[in-house]
């Protein structure tokens, strides 16, 4: 602490016979060099490390998951993306992706098929989700690579309607998964992100009947993650203690909360 | 005998060399995440004066389809350049190099007068009072302004929903990655003006940062004025 408040003086100097100084200047060269070769080293040490089809290595997992755990805990039901006018809302709505929704896809018999268990699934239509309450959201939506959008959307609480079907066990188990009737596409969400009250399991966009390249008839809009995770064409609903597949996390190397 | 006058703490060494590589990963990482949503450009109206980045750049870098791994690097490798910033700015706090580092009143006034001399425009520069000259002292202050606005719009741009506060403090998410590239491109620029300013000033002034200390070659000492001219010559 005193040096605080201790005013130094000139540079401090000292007289010292050559041979000291050129001992002093190759110990310190060495030294730097010695720490360089040890940073290249490192660096193609963390580079070849093995990972597998597209997945990050085991100690950059590592570290993506120790911040995980660090703002995980930043997360709160009180703490809301921000929510906007609906003047500010884009309309049409950027598309970005059509994975999972490329193949062949049947409307008219479409309901979300919600496994419960090994043989039990129930199967949710779309009527009766919207006899739920709908509660609509206008934020803005982020992208994982980098763009953002305010958009608008409408649907039911996914808290609501774990509530609804009296889905208690399932709300305790730690995952929630999501899959595209084709399986194409899949993600995995931790489950208090997925019963933050902004997370919807949406039917309208701009006030309208989702368009099927925006995931008709019921997509995930899930604001405290990128937009990664807001499945579009919800075909399998799932439910686990540990962490159920994630497309981007599994596949491309993403990270596998990429909460917001 | 020689005189050496110590100038760079060994702590301070550590810091800098440290941060060199550790802010390099930042900025590549960075370039990697910032391609898949390359939206920058200098320009007005329809006219593009310069566009971030054009694509020789993101070929020749290797840039292209990289976004997890730079988001993955990005991530990890922030730990160290915080912590590594963090333990400078204590380290200068607690040990009183701050006086050399902090600008002066005069010094913003002596800064132009140190850079007009580099440009050999003027005779003579400010007499340098301490280690660092005005315009270094302003540098050098600056760069860690700047470290502090890069964790924070960073962290505004990483966090937005859980620090919804500091996002909004940044002028809301796409200013925050506004602010957080403009930076990043300062970062460059310091780096080229500190590159060929550390040539200009030569050897003994660069081997200070490693050794930490400078060699005073003009002051001969009494005990080493009896030097003898080679033998046979």
């Amino acid at each position: 602490m005193a040096a605080l408040f201790k005013t130094p003086g000139q540079e401090k100097t000292e007289n010292l016979p050559e041979a000291t100084i050129r001992k002093k200047t190759i110990y310190s060269f060495s030294m730097f060099v010695l720490f360089a070769v040890l940073f290249v080293v490192g660096w193609f040490w963390l580079r070849g490390q093995p990972s597998k089809a597209g997945k990050t290595s085991a100690p950059i997992r590592a570290v993506l998951n120790t911040n995980e755990s660090i703002f995980d805990g930043l997360l709160s039901d009180n703490r809301l993306a921000k929510e906007y006018p609906l003047s500010l809302a884009a309309n049409p709505a950027r598309v970005n992706g059509d994975l999972g929704l490329k193949s062949k896809f049947d409307t008219a018999n479409w309901a979300m098929q919600v496994i419960l268990a090994k043989g039990d699934t129930m199967r949710v239509s779309l009527n009766d989700i919207k006899k739920l309450p709908r509660t609509e959201i206008v934020f803005n939506f982020k992208c994982i690579e980098g763009w953002s959008q305010i958009t608008h959307w409408a649907g039911v609480r996914f808290s609501e309607f774990m509530r609804a079907y009296g889905l208690n066990e399932e709300s305790a188990k730690k995952y929630l998964g999501l899959a595209t009737p084709d399986k194409e596409y899949y993600v995995g969400i931790d489950m208090r992100s997925a019963l933050h009250p902004q997370t919807i399991l949406c039917y309208e966009l701009n006030g309208k009947p989702l368009p099927l390249n925006q995931g008709y008839p019921l997509r995930l809009i899930i604001p405290v993650k990128y937009g990664v995770k807001s499945l579009k064409r919800i075909g399998y609903m799932y439910f686990d203690n540990n962490r159920t597949p994630d497309y981007w996390a599994d596949v491309k190397g993403y990270d596998y909360f990429s909460g917001l | 005998m020689k005189q050496i006058v110590k100038k760079h703490p060994l702590a301070i060494r550590w810091f800098h060399w440290i941060n060199f590589p550790v802010l390099g990963v930042m900025i590549w990482s960075g370039l990697l995440i910032y391609w898949a949503n390359d939206v920058y450009r200098i320009g007005f109206g329809s006219t593009t004066l310069l566009k971030f980045f054009p694509d020789t750049f993101y070929k020749a870098l290797n840039v292209p389809y990289r976004l997890s791994e730079g988001m993955a690097y990005h991530f990890v490798f922030m730990w160290l350049f915080f912590l590594n910033g963090i333990a400078y700015v204590l380290y200068t706090i607690f040990s009183g190099e701050w006086r050399y580092l902090l600008p002066h009143r005069r010094s913003y006034k002596e800064a132009w007068q140190v850079l007009l001399h580099d440009l050999r425009i003027r005779k003579t520069a400010p007499p340098i009072e301490g280690k660092y000259n005005a315009a270094q002292r302003i540098a050098y202050t600056a760069i860690i302004l700047m470290g502090i606005g890069s964790i924070l719009s960073g962290l505004a741009i990483y966090k937005p929903v859980q620090l919804g506060w500091l996002c909004a403090l940044m002028g809301g998410y796409k200013m925050a990655r506004i602010i957080h590239f403009v930076l990043t491109i300062g970062y460059v620029l310091f780096f080229l003006v500190h590159i060929i300013q550390v040539i200009l000033a030569g050897w003994n002034n660069f081997q200070a940062m490693i050794t930490g200390f400078e060699i005073k070659k003009s002051k001969k000492l009494p005990a080493d004025t009896n030097e003898n001219p080679p033998a046979n010559q």
